[in-house]
């Protein structure tokens, strides 16, 4: 393909990544075009973009995965390349070659090098004939030669999706059809084979770039092994569990995977890293990762400026020929729209507020503002929070402040958990590898202090007062404490004639209000917003429930309701059906993600509200159950 | 903008002992009102509380708006009489779903929330406000009816209660009875003359004769229930238009009535932002002397509840012993007319009736703020024709039609308390501060004029004066007075709608600006003839 410069690139994607490649555009003087679903159309990577295509739908298979839509956008918004960013159509090596054959830049390697690493079963054959250590067994849906653990796989994608790890033969099948919806769904193929699934191996992944003048190098190793069902919850880089000779041999390999396919642009290779420093291939990923930022803050690169000259037929600048010198430690953690304390349970809805006070060696690479709308559509990632600091645990310590001093009002998010992880980093090594999430006992999640309660209940108070003439609750002959309910907590309350507060208890014990507590009631972040208030910042959102429930409201209860909004796949249960308390009534997809519904109560199905296939909106009643007396 | 200047100086002796003495006085008061909060004593709510049922201010604290202010009024009804103080029911103006309403219930702990003679001119005043203030109103009905052994003072009158309720419906004012219990015999007529009822599951028994006395009348067995349940009044007699769960689900559906209630306001809106006054509501304490024949300046107590401390004053330089003017309160516009020196002269009553005209002119609401001792005595004074000119002055509040609200912030003696708007002359709200006094005349002047005829009359008629028995007469006159003269003594007998402490004047007068709001404001445009 002749050397071209870009003019206008088309981003095939949404999000964060949309944003972070305009980013780069706006550096390079290129103008960022894009494609947007209905449901993206007010995203901030929309409106920072240049010019735009509404792809009608909302489903990924409707929009990001329409190959032919996308190409005909790009056309038509006069764009001269096409950068995919990751996961939608970045590894999908039909939809590369009808970018090329539409005279467009494809910003990545090569259809056939994508074809290559994309089946994993044939990449892994690759990288064992060029001498890549790998995994030692690999076959397709058969444990004979395998064992157990074995773990099945989508042959197409990556993020976890389509994953399934399976402990006893008797699971196989299940897991084989539950991954193979999930892989068709996701990837748009439902392909998966079966591998040895190899305990207490840590994640680490080599960044490598190659140019088309014959250079290919390693950038550095990412360490991403704190994961939640593998999908990457936190990476850094460097790994704390690579010394320098082991680096070596990794990146030789991973230059080795990379040469095999005649790559070009930016790629990772997987690498699974036993206690032992013995390390397998894992899977080659033809694309930008979603965890580029710690590379570039420990290299100073911009990657998708390196992508993009490549693509542009430059070579490799010298200063990334010549080797690499890395500075410090940086480490990234994936800000999802998930409850970690609820099975991860999605969640989606309006972001009345984000903000990230700047601080010192702190990137955020985010698709949401205050008032974007996370919607049930795609991914739950709506940030990464990246920070760089001279060791490691300045990393952490950065990071961990920028969480806590963020403020996020809106749908549930991990941003409690990943403080958890970001507090305890340096002290848990030993322990971790990529299963160690989810071997944890997370519990139900931290709680609010009473002061944040107590915050709560009276911004709540403030809220219903504001405007008012008349001293907060004046009363001349004052009787008795006023309750105001947030969440499941009473907060009691009184203020003087000059609304000072006079008297405070949070479930019946008492705050003694003295300057201390006053100063500290004051400085908690609480804001109303409808009938929720969010408290520090958002890492609590409490509900304000109704004073009053009208009598048919409190006549439902029995029944189960969906969790959130989503896809009915399968109902599990009949009318008449006897059922014990946790037992799985129906499963759900949403979010791209399935979540089985459980019978809140041993007792007999009354009712099926819902069939398969049926669109649901939060809240909506699915299944009835008549307690046993 | 003439900004009334701030010239309280705390350290002043004269501050602090105002302020020890008005704090005794309002403790004093928190004790009394303590004892109301408790209703019929420890033993009486556990047994409430016993059968699931809320107490009677739970029910108000529930219905009112998060937040909303609740005024208590006469919470010291029956103070000093034979009955416990508070006379077994809470009455008060508080905000329901944005809408100012007159909420008031029984309270069913104290002997089983039967209405006594207190009750019943609590009641009275209840309806009054009602009518006057176009109040929506909501009862929160649990009553065992009249207290049977002061029947005879409670029944005849009594039936004013009914006529009071479907008065207020046929004058466009909404009444909403909620049924919390027995409301049997005449009670029944309390929701029966209601606009909406909402009655209880089980709980709300509405009948004119209960199961015994239906036996005695008829030969009917029958029960509660089918006689007077709430199911039974929803379903079959109709009675009820609202049937509720259980008691927060009454209210739900009372605060859903008032929320349909359409309610509107006559009065026009607030013109002003109503800044708060620019000086401590604190210092209120220190101005009204300790020693109540000590004069204090009005101004002093204005500058500390009008808004901005904005005071326009009114002929300034005549009369001086009383301060008029104009200022904005919570943005509502207000004439003001504050005793400053006690006495009213001639000057003085000519200035006040002339203030009152002008207020009625421009529609205009008064506030008369009362320390009075009275209209001034003597030769000179009733030569230059003191009785003529005090007339006009109460011609002019008899006469104005704008609403009056009182404050007796210390003394209120004699005519004065007539020609200040005392309780006869009718204001829409009369609030006393603890400290204040009001009496025909002083106790010791009482006192010393009882002694003076008696001395007369025993010349006259040729008797020996005995001076010992004329001393402790008059010692024990004096007391009998000073008692009686005491603000919870007349906050007792229902002679005011209640005492607030001082530092609440500016929310009470507030509140009550924003309740006569909800009827046009209108002055008079003609008078009686002023005697000239």
């Amino acid at each position: 393909m002749p050397d071209r410069t870009i003019h206008t690139l088309l981003i095939a994607n949404r999000g964060e990544i949309a944003r972070r490649i305009i980013r780069t555009c706006r550096a390079m003087a290129i103008s960022p075009v894009v494609v947007f679903s209905d449901a993206d159309a007010d995203a901030p990577f929309v409106r920072e973009a240049d010019a735009g295509i509404r792809l009608v739908g909302n489903t990924a298979s409707e929009t990001y995965l329409r190959g032919d839509f996308v190409v005909q956008a790009a056309l038509r918004l006069g764009a001269d390349a096409v950068h995919p960013g990751y996961g939608f159509l970045s590894e999908n090596a039909e939809f590369a070659q009808a970018v090329q054959d539409a005279g467009l830049v494809w910003v990545g390697p090569s259809p056939s090098a994508i074809a290559a690493m994309g089946s994993k079963i044939q990449a892994k054959q690759l990288a064992r004939a060029h001498g890549v250590p790998v995994a030692p067994d690999n076959t397709v849906e058969s444990l004979e030669e395998i064992g157990l653990p074995a773990l099945v796989k989508a042959s197409a994608g990556g993020g976890g999706r389509g994953m399934r790890i399976v402990r006893a033969a008797a699971d196989l099948a299940d897991a084989i059809a539950s991954a193979q919806r999930e892989a068709a769904s996701a990837f748009g193929d439902g392909t998966v084979f079966v591998e040895r699934y190899i305990e207490g191996a840590r994640h680490v992944e080599v960044q490598v770039f190659a140019d088309r003048h014959g250079h290919v190098v390693a950038l550095g190793e990412r360490d991403c092994t704190i994961q939640r069902r593998h999908q990457k919850v936190l990476e850094e880089a460097p790994s704390p569990a690579v010394g320098p000779a082991l680096r070596q041999r990794m990146f030789a390999a991973a230059v080795a995977a990379a040469t095999s396919v005649g790559y070009e642009g930016a790629g990772t290779v997987e690498f699974l890293l036993d206690r032992n420093g013995q390390f397998s291939f894992l899977e080659m990923n033809t694309r930008l990762q979603v965890e580029h930022p710690v590379t570039e803050l420990v290299t100073g690169l911009d990657l998708v400026e390196l992508q993009l000259r490549v693509a542009q037929g430059e070579p490799l600048p010298d200063r990334v020929l010549s080797g690499m010198a890395t500075r410090g430690h940086a480490i990234e953690v994936r800000l999802c729209t998930e409850d970690p304390y609820r099975e991860y349970l999605p969640s989606s809805g309006t972001f009345h507020a984000v903000e990230f006070p700047p601080i010192d060696g702190v990137r955020i690479d985010g698709a949401i503002e205050s008032g974007t709308v996370v919607s049930v559509f795609y991914d739950s990632m709506v940030a990464k929070v990246i920070a760089h600091g001279a060791t490691r645990a300045e990393a952490a310590r950065r990071l961990h402040v920028a969480l806590t001093r963020a403020s996020l009002c809106g749908p549930t998010t991990n941003r409690a958990l990943l403080l958890d992880l970001t507090a305890r980093l340096t002290a848990i090594d030993d322990e971790v590898d990529t299963g160690w999430l989810d071997r944890q006992d997370l519990g139900a999640g931290p709680r609010p202090s009473a002061i944040d309660i107590a915050a709560a209940a009276l911004a709540v108070v403030r809220d219903h007062t504001a405007g008012h003439r008349f001293p907060i609750a004046w009363r001349n002959n004052p009787s008795q404490l006023h309750a105001q309910a947030v969440g499941p907590y009473v907060v009691r309350y009184r203020f003087d004639r000059a609304d000072l507060l006079d008297a405070l208890d949070v479930d019946g014990e008492p705050i003694e209000l003295d300057a201390f507590t006053r100063d500290q009631l004051d400085r908690v972040d609480a804001r109303v917003i409808d009938d929720v208030v969010y408290v520090t910042g958002g890492l609590f959102a409490l509900v304000v429930p109704p004073r009053f429930t009208p009598p048919d409201d409190a006549g439902r209860s029995g029944s189960t309701v969906a969790p959130m909004p989503g896809k009915v796949v399968r109902v599990l249960v009949a009318v008449g059906d006897s059922v014990v308390a946790g037992q799985a009534l129906l499963t759900i997809e949403a979010m791209k993600m399935e979540h089985q519904v459980v019978s809140p109560t041993a007792g007999i199905v009354s009712e099926v509200f819902v069939t398969a296939g049926q669109q649901l909106d939060g809240g909506q009643p699915l299944v009835k159950v008549d307690p046993d007396a | 903008m003439p900004v009334l200047p701030d010239r309280v100086i705390e350290t002043d002796d004269a501050f602090r002992a105002s302020r020890d003495s008005l704090l005794r006085q309002i403790a004093a008061h928190d004790e009394q009102l303590a004892l109301v909060n408790q209703g019929g004593g420890a033993k009486y709510v556990a047994r409430h509380r016993a059968r699931g049922k809320m107490l009677v201010r739970e029910r108000i604290e529930a219905l009112l708006d998060p937040g909303a202010p609740f005024l208590e009024l006469s919470p010291l009804a029956a103070y000093g009489s034979q009955f416990p103080v508070g006379a077994g029911a809470v009455a008060g103006i508080g905000v329901v779903e944005g809408v100012e309403c007159m909420i008031s219930g029984s309270d069913p702990t104290m002997r089983g929330g039967a209405s006594n003679p207190y009750t019943l001119k609590k009641n009275l005043r209840v309806g009054e406000i009602i009518f006057e203030n176009r109040l929506p109103a909501i009862s929160l009905t649990e009553s065992g009816g009249a207290d049977l052994p002061t029947q005879s003072e409670i029944f005849v009158p009594g039936g004013r209660g009914f006529r009071d309720i479907t008065n207020a419906s046929a004058a466009g004012i909404p009444q909403i009875s909620l049924v919390f219990g027995n409301s049997t015999a005449g009670g029944a007529y309390v929701p029966g003359m209601s606009d909406y009822v909402v009655m209880i599951k089980e709980r709300s028994k509405v009948f004119l004769g209960g199961p015994p006395l239906v036996k005695m009348a008829t030969g009917e067995d029958t029960d509660d229930e089918s006689l007077g349940g709430a199911e039974m009044h929803a379903r079959i007699s109709g009675l009820a238009d609202y049937f509720a769960i259980d008691e927060m689900d009454a209210i739900r559906l009372g605060r859903q009535i008032v929320k349909r209630l359409n309610h509107r306001r006559l009065g026009p809106p607030p013109r002003g932002a109503g800044l708060p006054p620019r000086y401590d509501a604190e210092q209120l304490l220190g101005i009204p002397s300790a020693d109540p024949k000590v004069p204090f300046d009005p101004r002093d107590v204005i500058a500390r509840i009008v808004d901005d401390s904005d005071f326009d004053e009114f002929k300034p330089l005549y009369g001086t012993s009383l301060v008029t003017g104009w200022a904005e309160l919570h943005g509502y516009p207000i004439g003001i007319l504050a005793n400053h020196r006690g006495v009213l002269f001639s000057e003085e009553s000519e200035k006040a009736a002339q203030f009152i005209q002008l207020a009625n002119q421009i529609d205009t609401p008064l506030l008369f703020m009362q320390n009075t001792t009275g209209y001034m005595v003597g030769k000179e004074f009733e030569q230059r024709g003191i009785i003529k000119d005090g007339a006009k002055m109460i011609n002019a509040v008899s006469n104005s039609r704008v609403p009056h609200l009182t404050i007796n912030m210390a003394a209120s003696y004699g005519a004065g308390n007539y020609g200040m708007c005392g309780r006869a002359y009718g204001p829409r709200f009369l609030f006393a501060w603890p400290n204040a006094k009001s009496a025909v005349m002083g106790p010791a002047q009482l006192a010393g004029v009882m002694s003076i005829v008696a001395r007369q009359s025993a010349e006259s008629m040729g008797k020996p004066f005995d001076e010992e028995a004329d001393a402790n007469l008059r010692r024990l006159v004096e007391e009998q007075i000073e008692r009686e003269s005491l603000a919870m003594f007349m906050s007792g007998k229902v002679y005011d709608d209640g005492i607030i402490d001082p530092r609440d004047t500016r929310t009470v007068l507030g509140m009550c600006l924003r309740v006569i709001h909800n009827q046009p404001i209108q002055g008079t445009r003609g008078y009686g003839v002023f005697r000239m």
